[in-house]
């Protein structure tokens, strides 16, 4: 038993935390060490850096600009990512449609979108879950009925993550609504947002951000030619995408990230002239969640050496992951809460002058919106009850 | 990076497993738990020739040099069948022989470990001192060219089987290590909670022979209990593993309301959680194990075994009690082998430190 990475995957984290340290802009990583909103721009901005380096799309095919990394490199380098600070590489374009497209596209598809998604030339959001369709997605009603060679669409999806960036969408959509089986007759359709009859509407979440949408079908018309793989067949693909989950979904090098953090904040704050980090009753939260974090890591490593030796894809293994990393962020940003202790109340300047502290005062809203970790991309309880059925066999 | 047993501990693993399947099944246990010595000298003679008596001693001893990685398979499997022989105890006192004795010692004391011709004990709880490693109720004075020792310890396990007794006690230049004679002491045997033999221990000028350094005995402590605590940490997972895997059973084959009870949402999302939480305490208990092993110094060897017991600590009482709640009504019953998991795992979260005391240590190591 050996815990430890090779010599070649620490000399491979050890050049990949190099090229970060010197090819992070300076303003992207403040912004991220300071909780900022980031615009389309940034987001873009660092999308194209590592485009240039060819570190885009790891996981792709080589021959569709993919590295060729093995599962173990490309955690450390997602990890690496996140212990760094970049900005996140929005995943709807690189890890959702692209392998969709990889998958189950047609040569068209491929040589029409791949590239531009590789370039961040077009910007991906996604067209899952609708007013009534949340957990129980299958229950879907935004549909396409055939016409000659186009589908017009009509209907409504929502929290749709950075809709209002976005220069396309991929969407399920329901091409038949006479069969017995609620899986069958969905289909996956590529929407350009210009599209007429598409109206994006901001949905303000508590913490003041915007950054899901509600997006409205009227009359859409959507060329045949962007459907993919076979119609009344696209609960497949959304089921591909699911067993696609990426194994960095414990967001370990982040978290590392904001413990220490936290552990450097809290060193500062007195009380009862004892440094934060001598109370004890403090401290032993923070030491419990640090343990959770290490068991985390470690699993993570255990079910990556697995799925390295028994080429087995990770299964249900991601949904653990989920379920630890999510409570682990959470728990982190409550733990920040009390760290700030009285500064957490201000929220925004009114007449445009800030009288306070704009790093303390970006916790709260932290706090409020990591609630989203355990409810987004399949619920807690969703992934409890895939463990459930399909490690457990309940 | 790699998570695997190599095939020596893999093979080990497997015949162990094959032995308490066939030898040591529940039933087997409990004539084992209610004979006059509380524990089968046929079993701890099948240990000797399986080697598992070996396992950490040096090859000049006849053991097999392994450390608590090749142990861990071992502690794994014990902890699935709920062995209660006094293999850990042996093993601690051989340890602290084997880490501090000289030569002399080491080969008058080990080959007989090895071989399973003599069961070992370490004595180092002291009555209202907790989890302190520091001796201070045994005290030890020079008496001609030896020593002898004065005083009482607790909850010594193993001691009732055990020949020779590893004793921790405060010399005038400091804490050291004693080997004394288990004849040489008064002993007040007793079940413990999870059905293995401890004494609480009278010294009354009972003859000792310095092991190591006078005075230099604390580090050695801290080296063992550190090593024993990854070992009760692999234990724990196996003791933990069968809860999990018995409730699940359970959970597929009582019925209640027409239908089997894991059908059910409620009982569902428990198990998982108890499932992720076992997998979190096994990463836990590699992390231990192999810093128990390499550890550059001390302090990390600290901080990953403190670390660990905390973690196996918060586990084994969330899968011991829910395994409990799971099984309902049954899970309360002597009669099932799921409610002695619950004692073992009950005591291991206080062996050798809870939960609290290892935060402390995490926190300043």
């Amino acid at each position: 038993m050996d815990l430890n990475y090779s010599q070649e995957e620490l000399a491979f984290r050890d050049q990949v935390r190099g090229w970060l340290k010197a090819n992070l802009p300076a303003d992207l990583r403040d912004k991220i060490a300071n909780y900022e909103e980031l615009t389309r721009d940034d987001l873009l901005r660092w999308h194209g850096i590592l485009a240039k380096q060819g570190w885009v799309a790891p996981a792709w095919p080589k021959e569709w600009g993919g590295t060729g990394w093995s599962v173990v490199q490309r955690y450390i380098f997602e990890e690496e990512c996140g212990y760094a600070g970049t900005p996140p590489l929005i995943p709807f374009g690189l890890s959702m449609c692209g392998p969709v497209l990889l998958k189950f596209g047609t040569e068209e598809q491929k040589k029409k979108f791949l590239p531009r998604i590789y370039q961040g030339e077009d910007f991906w959001c996604q067209g899952y879950s609708e007013p009534g369709s949340g957990s129980d997605l299958a229950s879907l009603k935004t549909k396409a009925v055939r016409s000659g060679d186009h589908y017009v669409v009509n209907g409504q999806k929502t929290w749709t993550t950075l809709g209002h960036y976005a220069d396309w969408i991929f969407c399920l959509v329901r091409t038949d609504p006479t069969t017995s089986k609620r899986q069958e007759g969905i289909s996956f359709l590529l929407i350009d947002m210009k599209t007429p009859g598409i109206t994006v509407r901001p949905l303000i979440l508590m913490d003041g951000g915007h950054e899901v949408n509600e997006v409205f079908f009227d009359d859409v018309k959507v060329p045949a030619a962007n459907l993919v793989h076979k119609e009344g067949e696209g609960w497949t693909v959304a089921k591909y995408l699911l067993g696609h989950e990426r194994m960095n979904t414990g967001r370990i090098g982040a978290s590392k990230r904001e413990l220490a953090k936290l552990k450097e904040f809290a060193a500062g704050q007195q009380k009862g002239g004892k440094s934060l980090m001598d109370d004890p009753r403090f401290r032993d939260k923070l030491s419990r969640l640090e343990v959770e974090l290490m068991a985390l890591e470690i699993t993570n490593l255990r079910f990556l050496d697995r799925m390295r030796r028994t080429g087995q894809p990770p299964g249900a293994d991601v949904s653990m992951l989920k379920i630890k990393g999510t409570e682990i962020q959470q728990g982190l940003t409550e733990l920040m809460m009390q760290a700030v202790g009285p500064l957490a109340q201000p929220f925004k300047a009114v007449n445009g002058d800030a009288a306070f502290d704009e790093f303390t005062a970006a916790i709260a809203p932290r706090y409020c919106n990591f609630r989203k970790t355990t409810i987004y991309a399949g619920s807690n309880e969703i992934q409890r009850n895939i463990i459930a059925k399909m490690t457990l066999g309940l | 990076m790699n998570f695997d047993y190599n095939e020596e501990q893999q093979l080990l693993a497997d015949s162990v497993r094959r032995f308490i399947q066939k030898d040591y099944e529940f039933e087997a246990r409990k004539k084992i738990v209610g004979s006059a010595e509380g524990y089968s000298e046929k079993v701890w003679g099948t240990f000797a020739e399986m080697g598992l008596t070996g396992i950490p001693f040096s090859p000049d001893h006849g053991g097999f040099g392994g450390g608590a990685v090749d142990l861990m398979s071992v502690m794994e499997a014990f902890g699935e069948g709920l062995v209660i022989e006094p293999y850990l105890a042996t093993l601690l006192g051989g340890l602290c022989v084997a880490r501090a004795g000289s030569d002399a010692q080491k080969k008058a004391i080990l080959p007989q470990v090895v071989e399973g011709r003599l069961k070992m004990a370490f004595a180092f709880s002291e009555k209202g001192a907790r989890y302190e490693l520091a001796p201070s109720a045994v005290k030890a004075k020079k008496a001609g060219s030896g020593w002898t020792l004065d005083g009482g310890k607790v909850v010594v396990l193993g001691a009732p089987a055990a020949g020779k007794l590893v004793v921790s006690a405060q010399a005038p230049a400091g804490p050291s290590l004693f080997l004394v004679d288990a004849k040489a002491v008064k002993l007040k045997p007793y079940r413990t909670l999870d059905e293995m033999r401890a004494a609480d221990i009278v010294l009354s000028g009972a003859a000792g022979e310095l092991l190591g350094a006078e005075g230099k005995g604390l580090a050695v402590i801290e080296a063992v209990v550190d090593f024993a605590t990854a070992l009760v940490c692999a234990e724990a997972v196996g003791a933990m593993k069968f809860a999990c895997d018995t409730t699940l059973e359970y959970l597929k084959t009582r019925k209640q309301f027409g239908v089997p009870i894991g059908t059910f949402q409620a009982l569902q999302h428990r198990m998982v959680d108890m499932y992720i939480a076992y997998e979190q305490a096994k990463s836990m208990a590699c992390l231990a194990c192999s810093k128990a092993d390499s550890a550059a110094d001390a302090r990390e060897r600290a901080h990953a075994v403190s670390a660990a017991k905390i973690k196996i600590a918060d586990t084994a009482r969330l899968i011991s009690q829910e395994s409990i709640q799971l099984h309902g009504g049954m899970g309360m019953s002597e009669e099932l082998k799921v409610s002695h998991s619950f004692r073992r795992l009950t005591m291991i979260a206080q062996q050798f430190g809870d939960a609290d005391h290892h935060l402390e240590r995490f926190a300043s190591a």
